[in-house]
């Protein structure tokens, strides 16, 4: 028989035995659909969380005022006096501090903030030097203010999007307008983008404005409620919290470590965290990868293998009428190979699609997982080739009788 | 031509063993047109599969054409039973879901006869024996008579020499097996040789040779004068 003989053999009997040639066809498709589906999904919210760790800065220390034992409960009643601006500044321009790259200071407190007849109350929070940058807080509309601003006294403030919409409306463009903030009145430049939307750290609930003004004029304040201090890389993290933590205690003038009237938070500990939690969640895809296989493996395999008894008696007939070994092995391979191509395409068209499906309605990076493609139509193509052969081959080696009579 | 020598057959089932057939041993000559009889279960299918070469004998020697069956590779076994052995099974084994036109075809797909010269003499049998409006039913489309002549058909279409039938009338009416035996007759005059099995005592009465089995073994062969 001809190769091409061989082909039109197959696509006969495939069509012919419609159901069969179906439900082959629908094992591969699961298969390969949900391994695809599955693995995207998954390398999606791994990379959607990693994102916004990043974002929240590796190398940021929180300095906050306040001993750093206080019993059992975190005393937040009363105010912490301790940090000043002035600490920031030193630590900045110390020529013994050699391993922080930037720093930023932060006065937050609540606020009444109005524009004309509304008007909300919200978490004002002064901010000094790069604070945009080191905090990673993206802008959607207009722009940040730079450490110039704090300097100079400058009225302007940076929005939150849940405070535009509340003072503005929806969709409203606020800049340029002037805001009440306590009892002056600030101009508007710029709006935060939205947490929802990848901004993530920072509040949509918020409202900026230079450290200064919010000091002086907004509250009456001379201290700060956080220092921001940026290691220069990752590898001196360590260094920069001893550095610091050693340089404020002598500006505090205290002796002991346990003396400290201020605390200091690496963002590491929360990066040592979320690499475990990103590590269980790469065992967790290699789980569901492998089970997903498995399972859509052992799909192909039942319906390849369901058919054997038919297809053996099928075997013993065609070699009864003269059929070599050859032509029954090259029919039921082409005819395995014809299902898996075309469950196999129709299975990747498939899981790509219900994966961005899924993916755009939980708002996750859309990722196209290649390595899931590859993994699942090769897996799909050797089990559903070696099922449809192996059976075939198996029985091909059979007396004809013998085949014919097989239960 | 057909040389069977102390051939037997022995199944095994769970510990069961059943010997089907016990040294059998008989000859048959080119143009021989041989009746096979005997009571049901008496190893009848049992030697006609072996003399098809669609099994291998438990012992014995089964020489068709000067060589040795069971010593035979496997492909040369397969262009044995395409070309020179025509066989009509008990239970007819047509192709499920496929057409009787393709399944008539089917043995001449194997040897390799092109598609317009197969479809031709696929036609031609399957009109001899009266189904040329029954081309395109499947097996489960047709009567057991009609599906009975589909496997005449198809043991027809590769003109064989030697033609193998395990009871092929048992589902026809009287007029039609008389045509089905008389086409075998004329088979048989142009020179082919032609082993029947049967339980209807007028058709063993046309062959010239009737062997007789029971439990195995043969207790009686028979040839006639013309
Ligand atoms: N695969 C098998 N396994 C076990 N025993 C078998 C097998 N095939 C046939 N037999 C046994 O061998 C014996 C002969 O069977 P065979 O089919 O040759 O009989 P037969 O003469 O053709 O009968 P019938 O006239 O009913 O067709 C029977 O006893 C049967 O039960
Ligand atoms: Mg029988």
């Amino acid at each position: 028989m001809t190769f091409l003989e061989t082909l039109e053999e197959s696509v006969s009997v495939l069509k012919v035995n419609r159901m069969r040639t179906l439900l082959s066809i629908l094992g591969i498709v699961i298969g390969i659909g949900s391994v695809i589906a599955l693995m995207t999904l998954g390398e999606a919210t791994q990379r959607s969380i990693t994102d916004r760790i990043q974002s929240l800065g590796a190398n940021l220390l929180t300095i906050r005022p306040g001993s750093q034992q206080q019993g059992f409960l975190k005393m937040n009643s009363t105010e912490n006096t301790s940090l000043k601006f002035d600490d920031a500044l030193a630590i900045q321009e110390s020529p013994r501090i050699t391993t922080v790259s930037d720093v930023s200071a932060e006065y937050s407190s609540r606020s009444q903030v109005s524009f004309e007849r509304n008007n909300t109350n919200v978490q004002v929070t002064g901010v000094s030097g790069n604070y945009f940058e080191i905090r990673n807080i993206s802008i959607e509309i207009g722009s940040s203010f730079g450490p110039s601003a704090s300097d100079n006294y400058e009225k302007v403030a940076v929005l939150g999007p849940t405070v535009v919409e509340d003072l503005f409306g929806e969709n409203a463009n606020p800049i340029g307008q002037s805001v009440r903030i306590g009892s002056s009145t600030f101009k508007v430049v710029g709006v935060t983008k939205s947490s929802g939307t990848g901004g993530f750290s920072g509040s949509d609930e918020a409202v900026y404005v230079p450290l200064t003004v919010a000091q002086d004029i907004i509250f009456g304040k001379d201290y700060v409620s956080a220092v921001y201090v940026v290691a220069k890389d990752q590898t001196v993290i360590d260094a920069a919290l001893n550095q610091v933590g050693f340089f404020l205690l002598e500006r505090h003038s205290k002796e002991n470590v346990e003396d400290a009237d201020f605390s200091i938070t690496s963002q590491e500990q929360i990066i040592e965290t979320v690499s475990e939690v990103t590590g269980t969640f790469t065992t967790l895809l290699t789980g569901i990868a492998a089970i997903s296989l498995v399972v859509g493996g052992i799909g192909i395999m039942n319906i390849m293998l369901v058919t054997v008894t038919e297809r053996t008696r099928e075997i013993g007939l065609r070699k009864s009428l003269g059929a070599k070994r050859k032509a029954i092995v090259m029919q039921f391979l082409t005819e395995s190979i014809i299902l898996t191509i075309i469950g196999g395409l129709i299975g990747v068209l498939i899981g790509l699609g219900v994966s961005m499906i899924i993916t755009s309605k939980m708002s996750l990076p859309t990722t196209i997982s290649v390595g899931s493609i590859f993994l699942s139509v090769g897996v799909a193509t050797v089990i559903g080739i070696l099922f449809g052969w192996y059976p075939a081959r198996k029985a091909s080696k059979l007396q004809p009788i013998e085949a014919l009579r097989y239960e | 031509m057909i040389r069977v020598k102390d051939v037997t057959k022995v199944y095994e089932n769970d510990g069961t063993v059943t010997e089907a057939l016990s040294g059998v041993t008989f000859n048959v000559d080119r143009g021989e047109f041989v009746a096979i009889v005997g009571p049901s279960g008496s190893g009848k299918s049992t030697l006609m599969h072996i003399l098809g070469a669609l099994d291998i004998p438990t012992s014995g020697e089964y020489i068709l054409n000067d060589s040795v069956v069971q010593n035979l590779s496997d492909d040369r076994l397969a262009e044995i039973r395409n070309n020179e052995i025509g066989f009509i099974f008990q239970s007819y084994n047509l192709l499920p879901r496929m057409s009787a036109l393709k399944n008539v075809i089917l043995p001449m797909m194997y040897a390799g006869i092109g598609k317009a010269e197969r479809t031709k003499r696929a036609m031609e049998v399957l009109k001899e024996l009266d189904l040329e409006d029954k081309i395109n039913n499947a097996p489960n489309q047709l009567s057991g008579g009609q599906r009975q002549r589909v496997a005449i058909a198809r043991a027809l279409t590769m003109n064989p020499s030697i033609l193998l039938a395990d009871e092929p009338t048992g589902n026809l009416p009287t007029l039609q097996s008389d045509e089905i035996i008389s086409l075998f007759e004329k088979l048989n005059k142009s020179g082919r040789t032609v082993l029947i099995i049967t339980h209807n005592d007028e058709i063993a009465a046309r062959a010239q040779r009737v062997i007789t089995l029971v439990d195995g073994k043969i207790v009686k062969d028979e040839r006639k004068r013309k």
